[in-house]
């Protein structure tokens, strides 16, 4: 069938038929094709970009590239400051910021409590213990103040408290927190660390959309070993952001080869996220791939139909190709070829307006997710599967209509017979 | 050499049996002007669709050259088609997306001659008709008179051994038909055999031969 000659005879009636097309019917197909890439592309993209943030919302904000946390049967980083002075020495790193961390009690509105019976205005939370500058640096943690101002090292009785443990900020209820009304900035509260009790005052309300930040309180970490009794200067969390191009995986490796590991649990950021976000991660590009799919036959089906309203006009002329001798076969594959361009064309301006427009733009200006800041996802290899797909799909929808018609009797074909 | 035996073709619509040619036997030699002649239903036309091979009789015989062509495959059919004969429809049947180069050189291009040799065959079978300057032309550009000269061009451009030709003048104006029967006057002088369906009296006299056909059956031939 696919002979030189049926190529060479269908890719030349191929070009005439699109050269001289309507260029409205050429447009719309293409339109189409563009649609059904972008619906191909982007839904997948958006749904699994949804995780992707939450993963780069947790590194940005929280974990840095690697984090170094305490073992399981410690609530400290064993002789830290070896630790630390190590990890500074090591070229790959750009940034490096320390927590204390601990369980701790918020209180307000302690004072007007009337009896012991009446249920308090408390919560229980972590409390981090931050070098506010060093921190600040890390994960730009002031950007995330909604009310208030934030924490400076001087600060000795002012903490910073996550929306989600303050009812006026946390914007409905949050399974398992119980947050604290009638607090805002100015709010004096009282913080139990350890059986240690201090009032302290609500300087700023911290929002993000990962609950390590959201649901955390924020102190000087000075104020913090204090709180906690130490006197060593042993952190719970080293973070460590390293230089653009640096693998986190093989920095981890460094790391562990060096003894860290026995001092220390070291974990890249997506080692440290939970295993129910990549489960979700999975799930949404199942339902995105399930989408595109749908997607894919709506697509299949426009273009079938589409071909065989334009092999079943020309169906006159394609009894008279088949009079005059031009084989079945050229005819088909010049149906073939014009899908073919279709695909080939709505593919070619989607891959412009994925990555000349939506990646960057998206990237840019994430989309608002409730608990994520949503990226469009869109690596280069599952694009150029998603066009293999598309254009075979297309191709296949365009021959199947040629062929009906092409088969059909010659002469019932040119003099319009049924 | 075209032989035909009892060539019957019937047409079934449901129950319903009609039999447009009732047992044709008919000859025509190479070099031949032949016109059939006959009224409308006559079954000229299915009688050129038949021996043209675009279509398949119900029953008969249809020998060309001593070749049976009830053995013959769609696609030797085809092939057939394409190098050993020319066809000029009554409404042109040219492809509209294509100039009129394009429309001649398609077949040629097919039977397996680079663009180059088919583009100078094309010219030269338009140039013959008269069309030389309109080589560009869409035929939408053309009039009804050119548009059935290219298709002329088309059906000659490969020097078929028979040219089919199937009412060629009925949609044109006076002028226009004597100037494609002028044309084919010229092909036949050069030793083309010409087949050709027509009702105008008018154009009888360019054939050497008038086969007439009513109902179905032949009812005068010279021959």
């Amino acid at each position: 069938m696919f002979s030189l000659l049926n190529i060479r005879v269908g890719f030349y009636l191929a070009v005439r038929q699109l050269r001289r097309a309507s260029l409205w019917t050429t447009g719309l197909i293409v339109f189409v094709m563009l649609l059904t890439f972008l619906n191909l592309v982007v839904v997948t993209g958006i749904l699994v970009g949804l995780i992707e943030g939450i993963n780069e919302s947790y590194r940005t904000q929280y974990t840095g590239d690697v984090i170094l946390s305490a073992l399981p049967t410690k609530n400290y980083i064993e002789d830290t400051s070896s630790v630390v002075a190590f990890v500074k020495t090591l070229p790959q790193v750009a940034l490096l910021a320390e927590r204390y961390q601990t369980g701790a009690t918020i209180e307000a509105n302690y004072l007007s409590r009337t009896s012991s019976t009446e249920k308090p205005n408390a919560t229980g939370a972590q409390i981090v213990g931050i070098d506010p500058v060093a921190e600040d640096a890390f994960t730009g943690l002031s950007s995330h103040l909604i009310d208030g101002t934030y924490l400076s090292e001087r600060d000795y009785d002012q903490i910073l408290v996550g929306n989600l443990l303050l009812a006026k900020y946390a914007f409905g209820n949050q399974p398992g927190l119980t947050p604290l009304t009638d607090v805002s900035p100015g709010t004096k509260v009282r913080l139990t660390v350890n059986g240690s009790v201090r009032e302290v005052f609500v300087k700023g309300v911290i929002k993000s959309k990962i609950a390590p930040l959201a649901a955390s309180i924020f102190i000087p970490a000075a104020e913090l070993r204090m709180l906690m009794g130490r006197t060593d200067q042993n952190v719970a969390q080293i973070v460590i952001r390293l230089i653009l191009g640096s693998d986190p995986d093989e920095f981890k490796s460094l790391l562990l080869k060096s003894g860290i590991g026995e001092k220390a649990k070291v974990q890249t950021f997506t080692d440290s996220i939970p295993n129910g976000v990549a489960d979700i991660k999975t799930t949404f590009a199942m339902l995105g791939n399930g989408f595109s799919s749908i997607g894919l036959v709506v697509a299949a089906i426009t273009i079938f139909i589409v071909i065989f309203i334009n092999a079943i006009t020309r169906r006159k002329f394609i009894g008279i190709l088949k009079g005059i001798g031009i084989s079945g076969e050229a005819i088909e594959i010049s149906y073939v070829f014009q899908s073919l361009f279709y695909a080939s064309i709505g593919s070619a301006i989607g891959v412009l307006v994925l990555y000349g427009v939506l990646v960057p733009l998206v990237a840019a200006h994430p989309i608002d997710f409730p608990f994520s800041d949503g990226i469009l996802v869109a690596p280069i290899d599952g694009t150029a599967i998603r066009i293999g797909l598309l254009v075979l799909t297309t191709v296949i929808a365009g021959y199947l209509p040629s062929r009906m018609i092409v088969r059909r009797n010659t002469l019932d074909s040119i003099l319009g017979r049924n | 050499m075209i032989e035909v035996k009892n060539l019957v073709k019937s047409f079934k619509d449901g129950p319903l049996e009609t039999r447009v040619l009732k047992g044709i036997d008919f000859t025509a030699a190479t070099g031949e002007f032949i016109a059939i002649m006959g009224r409308s239903g006559a079954g000229k036309s299915t009688l050129l669709y038949q021996i043209s091979l675009l279509d398949e009789p119900t029953s008969g015989e249809i020998r060309i050259n001593g070749r049976d062509t009830r053995a013959m495959s769609e696609r030797e059919k085809m092939l057939f088609r394409l190098s050993e004969f020319g066809y000029v429809f009554q409404d042109y049947a040219l492809l509209p997306e294509l100039t009129a180069l394009e429309n001649v050189a398609l077949p040629l291009y097919m039977q397996g001659a680079s663009r180059a040799a088919a583009d100078a065959k094309a010219v030269t079978a338009l140039e013959r008709v008269g069309l030389g300057k309109r080589l560009d032309n869409l035929p939408s550009q053309l009039s009804g008179g050119e548009q059935q000269r290219v298709s002329i061009s088309r059906a000659i451009a490969h020097t078929p051994n028979v040219l089919f030709a199937d009412e060629p003048t009925a949609n044109l104006d006076t002028e226009s038909s004597a100037t494609v029967m002028s044309i084919f006057k010229k092909l036949h002088e050069d030793g083309q055999t010409i087949i050709m369906v027509t009702h105008e009296d008018d154009f009888l006299r360019f054939a050497e031969r008038v086969v007439k056909l009513d109902d179905g059956k032949i009812v005068s031939d010279p021959r």
